[in-house]
């Protein structure tokens, strides 16, 4: 299967993360699925010329395109041309490359949330009027129309993430390349849902401070960041606390809130990342799927029935004080 | 004389098109246009101050770390606050680990795949570059990504992930490491010694360190590097992509005293001192609006028409009128290394820019496993720091690609300008009002551009030497 990559209006951290992809490396992986980089910005030789001559193959059907992966959202503006990123050495916009290119790929892959929804290059005003591919934000319809199908007969494939974790992009190409992943594996917003199936906060190695909403005051507190500091790991998809980060990390395990990077619009939380939005001291947002009234009761009743090393652990940066141990049942 | 339009250049991180202007096989004129424009600076506008934090990383996915220790210390500064002094030593190791990581990315992923090219075949060293080095396929590109992969656990670790990691705050970092992390931290550098001994250097990092001149460097005949040193001798490397010797430094990893690699110019009439006061963005030949402007009263207004005189969506950084080299080679110059100053008295080139990276790996390895061994275990990693509702800082330190900087003005607690001014923003500046190069496009004039060769080895050689970050010099 031939795979073409192309980076638009994103940072790359996608491609980066990738390639620390471990046992074995990405390439391998790929490699080993029969997967052919026709080009990859970050680790192909073909430069310049040999990439255009590519290009006009594949677009010219001489060279069938299986797999198109795109990271970066698409900038659209100024005023719709798309010249905000002009294709070097080709004079057209990525916005038409990326069009064309979808249209005789088999899959197309969205990598990154940029790249799904539009992620962190649309916050703000939007400055270069970019879009992700199938979806603007939460709306459906981004720079390929909302009924868009790849020749495969699926929408486009949304690996939300900001980053991505190396898996989850590796391991939807090979499911792709095995030709088991079907509509039904992915999500209401496209993603794949061996990874979207999961909250965050599975997982989460302060799981205990969550059950008795013991909370952390400040970044660097052991206690649960939902109530203070903008921690929205019960709400946010991804299997990030279950498959480790670089060997150990996660984000909340870094000591720092996860800000639901998965999701559209994620970018614009209308408040401050690392801070909890309150209305009369109660913080806004729920964890998903929990009746209002129950998390209420359930939060008060837990909070009160704190124990005395779960509260005093979670506003210290280390275990202040480890678990009682308990003699030998008689 | 003909125009050559070289693009998509890949193995550099971003987008990349240069104009080249070619008389008699070499390049006489040439412009650097940096594609791509998302706006950055104008999203920051209105948001609160420690949202910094959270966006800036996400400029780039290769120098997100650095992205991120500028924005903290430009609040820290903001605020007149320190971090504790071990959550100082922490980031430092996280940003120690993405610079070198990124040196590696660039030697073995993006530069020297160039030679296991075919157009190269016959010359002696070419059958141990295909099998080293050709693009994501040689032993030592592969070897590299896996050894960058485990290194990159130390950031996993301490930092939860990466890139785009929020554990460096103005006050420290939110992990406060406990002995058993220092343990592992430590593991993991030992493995990656091991990885740089075996591979990259073929012997002791102290030895290469330990390099003083350019003689000393020539006679290194073990590992990957010498395969390059090699490389450069046969194709005079040294004589490629001439800088004009200006070289630029704000300081790597912050300290309580100073700087582990020294803040400063370096320039063939003497070291003048930095004042960062005398840095301008220029906007004659970028698609900007607005007069040149220092970063801390600068603007970023997108010109809509892309008026046919400018060619570029960076700004052209001066520094007392004057464009400035900044990087490996540029920091370790600045700050003294007798190898680097012996390879920077050339002016900058090729074969420099990269041995200077060389360097810099070794020297770094030897403060990261200093730093770790001395991660205290019962000391706070995080003091709380408030950030005043009006005000101003500057963060300016350097990432792996060189001199970066972050300049923020806080009104009514909304961030209400915020400049940021990165490596390639100044190595692959446009001409500024007086027609001046960019270091760039000075360094390619003079490269072979032989007709049989649409995209010229020469000047990817020359392009690539610089490790340019495209996402990150318009941001």
């Amino acid at each position: 299967m031939n795979l073409l990559w192309l980076q638009s209006a994103g940072c790359g951290g996608c491609t980066m993360s990738l390639l620390c992809a471990e046992g074995p490396n990405a390439l391998e992986l790929l490699e080993g699925a029969g997967i052919d980089l026709l080009w990859h910005p970050t680790v192909s030789q073909a430069s310049g010329h040999e990439v255009r001559d590519l290009l006009a193959r594949i677009l010219a059907e001489e060279i069938p395109l299986d797999l198109l992966c795109v990271e970066g959202a698409v900038p659209r503006g100024p005023r719709g041309t798309g010249r905000y990123h002009m294709l070097a050495g080709t004079g057209r916009a990525m916005l038409d490359w990326v069009r064309d290119l979808s249209s005789v790929a088999r899959h197309v892959v969205a990598v990154g949330t940029c790249a799904t929804y539009g992620g962190m290059t649309t916050a703000g005003e939007n400055p270069s009027d970019s879009a992700g591919l199938q979806y603007e934000g939460r709306l459906k319809g981004g720079i390929l129309p909302a009924g868009f199908r790849a020749r495969g007969g699926l929408p486009v494939i949304n690996v939300a993430g900001c980053p991505t974790h190396p898996d989850w992009v590796t391991e939807t190409l090979l499911m792709l390349a095995s030709g088991a992943l079907t509509e039904a594996d992915l999500d209401a917003l496209a993603r794949p849902l061996f990874y979207a199936e999961h909250l965050v906060h599975h997982g989460c190695s302060r799981n205990e401070f969550y059950e008795y909403k013991a909370s952390a005051e400040t970044l660097s507190d052991l206690g649960c960041m939902m109530e203070h500091l903008g921690c929205v790991g019960t709400q946010a998809v991804g299997d990030c606390n279950i498959r480790p980060w670089n060997g150990l990390g996660s984000c909340t395990s870094g000591g720092y809130p996860c800000i639901a990077c998965t999701a559209p619009e994620f970018e614009e939380p209308r408040h401050a990342f690392t801070e909890t939005p309150k209305v009369a001291g109660i913080p806004v947002g729920l964890p998903s799927d929990m009746p209002k009234a129950w998390f209420m009761a359930l939060a008060s009743l837990s909070k009160a029935a704190t124990p005395k090393r779960i509260a005093a652990n979670a506003t210290a940066p280390r275990v202040a004080v480890p678990p009682t141990l308990r003699g030998r049942k008689p | 004389m003909t125009t050559l339009l070289a693009g998509p250049f890949n193995r550099v991180e971003g987008d990349l098109e240069i104009s080249l202007d070619i008389a008699e096989g070499r390049v006489t004129a040439a412009r650097v246009n940096s594609p791509l424009y998302r706006g950055f600076e104008r999203m920051l506008i209105g948001k609160d101050p420690r949202d910094a934090l959270t966006i800036t990383p996400r400029i780039c996915g290769i120098c997100s770390i650095s992205q991120s220790a500028a924005a903290a210390l430009a609040l820290a500064d903001l605020a007149g606050a320190e971090p504790a002094p071990m959550g100082a030593q922490a980031a430092r190791l996280l940003h120690a680990v993405e610079n070198v990581s990124d040196h590696l990315t660039h030697f073995n992923v993006f530069f020297m795949p160039d030679f296991a090219r075919p157009e190269y075949a016959g010359r002696p060293w070419h059958p141990r570059a295909v099998e080293r080095f050709t693009a994501a396929q040689g032993g030592a590109v592969r070897a590299a990504i896996e050894a960058r992969a485990r290194l990159l656990h130390i950031v996993g670790l301490l930092g939860g992930k990466w890139p785009h990691t929020l554990a460096i705050q103005p006050g420290g970092v939110t992990r406060a490491p406990t002995l058993r992390d220092r343990i592992r931290i430590e593991a993991d550098l030992r493995a990656f010694r091991k990885y740089l001994e075996t591979q990259l250097f073929g012997d002791g990092i102290e030895a290469f360190a330990a390099l003083a001149t350019a003689d000393d460097l020539s006679a290194w005949s073990t590992g990957d590097a010498a395969l390059f040193l090699e490389i450069a001798e046969d194709l005079s490397l040294a004589d490629l992509g001439r800088g004009e010797g200006r070289f630029l430094s704000f300081g790597a990893y912050p300290g309580p005293d100073a700087p582990a690699f020294a803040r400063g110019t370096w320039t063939p009439e003497g070291p003048p001192p930095l004042d960062p006061s005398q840095i301008v963005e220029d906007v004659s030949h970028a698609w900007m609006l607005g007069p040149a402007a220092h970063p801390s009263a600068g603007d970023t207004t997108p010109d809509e028409e892309m008026r046919a005189t400018a060619y570029s969506w960076c700004k052209a950084p001066r520094l007392a009128g004057r464009p400035y080299e900044t990087g490996a080679l540029a920091r370790q110059a600045v700050h003294g290394h007798p190898l680097a100053r012996a390879l920077a008295a050339r002016g900058g080139d090729v074969h420099s820019r990269v041995a200077g990276r060389l360097l810099e790996i070794a020297l770094t390895q030897l403060l990261m496993e200093d730093w770790a061994r001395r991660l205290d275990p019962a000391a706070p990693y995080m003091r709380h720091v408030r950030l005043p509702d009006e005000g101003q800082g500057a963060g300016l330190l350097e990432a792996a690609r060189g001199a970066l900087g972050h300049w923020i003005r806080v009104e009514k607690g909304r961030i209400a300008g915020y400049q940021i001014v990165a490596p390639t923003t100044w190595n692959f500046s446009p001409r500024d009002a007086s027609g001046t190069p960019g270091p760039c496009e000075a360094a390619l004039v003079g490269a072979p551009a032989p007709e049989d060769q649409p995209t010229p080895l020469a000047v990817q050689h020359v392009v690539r030497s610089f490790d340019p970050c495209m996402v990150c010099t318009v941001h």
